[in-house]
């Protein structure tokens, strides 16, 4: 695809495959790293780790619990396991062996959690993972992080290693355009960034909702409204400086996020406003309901998380 | 030690248990006294371990998958010197470091946070596979109940050592035939025990008396002479064990003794004491 400012052509990456890359890169630098699996590696794209380290690569079978509780005692024998499953099992699963295991202990642990959201497409609501944000940021002491693209995937997975505690990062089935491609680009744990400066309105997106609210802001402009987007990978602990300060100059906020609209990006932006500096919101996610069969491009125009649907959604906010 | 000795030292452990659990009001002194001796036995004999040096690298571990008998973990690492017996009687209350169930961070010698049942033998499978990894020598033990056995968990661990061929794994089921609701085979009966870890590809050791100190000192030198596979050792016991109203008495498996059963308990374990002496 082409980008909208410059018609440049765009490549596109899953941040799946950004996951399995980054954990190659790293194994080679870092002897600690191993990862785990639940039957998925082929899917989680951690099997070029596998291939790379088959010596650092435990699958588990299909047994996620199990594989909570394996990950955690790797850890306490030092090393640094990162326990590969789709969001729906990885979170919705082991949800109380995550908490107990890993969270209450605040073991050494990170969570990758692939095929979130309903980007997963055809297999339908039994796999879309619409819940996993909420689940994660419940839990305390917990990192939360939900990367846009290829770039800031890999970054994540890096600054997860050099973390010391649990991460849980979620990464998606469907390619996704690369858009922090940028000689300048930095990735800090916690630190939201401005993707596009504006006045009248602010975009609080993440993950794959990052290049709809890019594109949305530009269909606002040709209206003559000034969005500003900002990028939160982190969204557990949240900058919520940067969140303020826009809010204070827009005076109104939309969040996006392939999530449910509960306890997700939204809910924590929501947290941090009412604080400090009470200012409406306009949620855009899934609206409490389920996702279906379809391709990933299908559902997000179905659902409005594509430039299209925040564009009209934020137009209703602003009406 | 002599077996003596280790019958004296389970002794004041059991003291100890009944005396955290009174204080507190609550907890579960059954299965922490049918675990006495075993708990007595891994850490007064069997475990390389170092009171002074809780963390030291080349440890073996302990996970109490059964984290509510945490009354018989606290007991036998303050009996061992990893913290004032006296702290005993914190148990549970706000601010102690001795928590309901046991949480790493605050307690020298706990090994993991356990509570929710089924989880600490998948721990357990990961230090040992760690272990492997890094050729370290140390031996990872693990502790459960056998209604805790119920939980599913228990067995994708269970397959998963079998699978991996885990011999520096030693699981130990503390098999005294109760749980909350009753006897084990009434509520929802998981024998037969052996049988089922041997099916998962586990050495497996029936230690028909785990009150005995010779036999259990048989039954982990098996375990440790196993290679290969690892191993189940199920330890056949007594609920309540060393106090008289609480022997196979399910009523007591989480219910705190009031004043006067608390001096009745004592006594009990007083009178063994001196039997020993």
């Amino acid at each position: 695809m082409a980008d909208i400012k410059t018609n440049k052509v765009v490549s596109k990456i899953a941040t799946r495959e950004s996951y399995g890359n980054a954990l190659v890169e790293i194994g080679k630098e870092n002897p600690d790293l191993v990862v785990l699996d639940a039957d998925l590696a082929a899917a989680t794209k951690t099997g070029v780790f596998k291939k790379a380290f088959p010596d650092r690569h435990i699958d588990c079978g299909i047994a996620e619990c199990n594989m909570t509780g394996v990950a955690a005692g790797l850890s306490l024998s030092g090393k640094i396991p990162f326990m590969s499953s789709f969001a729906m099992f990885a979170a919705g699963r082991a949800f109380e062996q995550v908490r107990n295991s890993i969270g209450y202990p605040h073991l050494n642990v990170k969570i990758g959690a692939t095929h979130a959201g309903i980007t997963v497409g055809e297999d339908g609501a039994s796999h879309q993972c619409n819940e996993d944000i909420a689940l994660m940021r419940t839990i305390p002491g917990m990192v939360v992080m939900c990367p846009a693209d290829d770039v800031e995937a890999k970054a994540a997975v890096r600054a997860a290693v050099e973390y010391e505690g649990p991460v849980y990062i979620r990464f998606g089935r469907a390619a996704v355009p690369v858009i922090n491609d940028r000689p300048d680009y930095k990735f800090e744990i916690g630190k939201g960034t401005v993707v596009r400066e504006g006045t009248d309105v602010t975009i609080v997106a993440t993950g794959i909702c990052v290049d709809s609210a890019l594109g949305a802001a530009e269909m606002l402009a040709q209206d003559g409204i000034s969005a500003e987007v900002i990028n939160i990978c982190t969204i557990k602990p949240l900058d919520e400086e940067i969140i303020i300060n826009s809010a204070k100059k827009t005076g109104k906020v939309v969040t996006a996020e392939e999530h449910s609209v509960i306890g997700g990006l939204g809910s924590a932006v929501c947290d941090a406003l009412c604080k400090s500096h009470p200012t409406p919101v306009c949620k855009i996610g899934m609206q409490d309901t389920f996702g279906e069969s379809g391709s990933a491009a299908a559902l997000v125009e179905k659902y409005k998380l594509d430039a299209k649907g925040v564009y009209e959604q934020v137009k209703t906010f602003l009406a | 030690m002599t077996n003596l000795e280790l019958q004296k030292m389970a002794n004041e452990v059991r003291k100890g248990i009944v005396t955290g659990v009174h204080a507190a009001k609550a907890g579960h002194p059954g299965g922490s006294l049918s675990a006495a001796d075993i708990y007595t036995f891994l850490y007064f004999e069997e475990m390389n371990i170092d009171p002074k040096d809780p963390k030291k690298a080349d440890r073996d571990r302990f996970v109490l998958s059964k984290g509510h008998t945490a009354p018989g973990l606290y007991s036998t690492l303050a009996n061992r010197g990893y913290f004032p017996v006296e702290d005993l009687v914190t148990l549970r209350k706000l601010g102690s470091y001795l928590q309901g169930h046991p949480c790493m961070q605050h307690v020298p010698g706990v090994d993991m946070s356990s509570g929710s049942l089924g989880q600490g033998i998948s721990v357990a499978c990961g230090m040992a596979l760690g272990a492997k990894m890094s050729n370290a020598d140390y031996r990872v033990y693990t502790l459960l109940g056998d209604g805790e056995i119920e939980e599913g968990q228990v067995w994708e661990a269970s397959m998963f050592a079998g699978h991996r061929k885990l011999d520096n794994l030693c699981v130990i089921v503390d098999n005294n035939g109760l749980q909350i609701d009753g006897k084990i085979e009434d509520v929802c009966s998981p024998y037969p025990i052996d049988k089922k870890f041997e099916a998962f590809n586990f050495h497996v050791i029936n230690l028909d008396d785990a009150h005995d100190f010779d036999k259990i000192r048989a039954a982990f030198q098996e375990a440790r002479a196993t290679k290969g596979m690892p191993t189940a050792i199920i330890a056949h016991s007594l609920k309540g064990k060393g106090v008289s109203f609480m022997e196979g008495n399910v009523d007591w498996h989480g219910k705190a003794p009031n004043d006067e059963e608390y001096a009745v308990a004592m006594a009990d374990l007083e009178k063994i004491a001196q039997q020993l002496a």
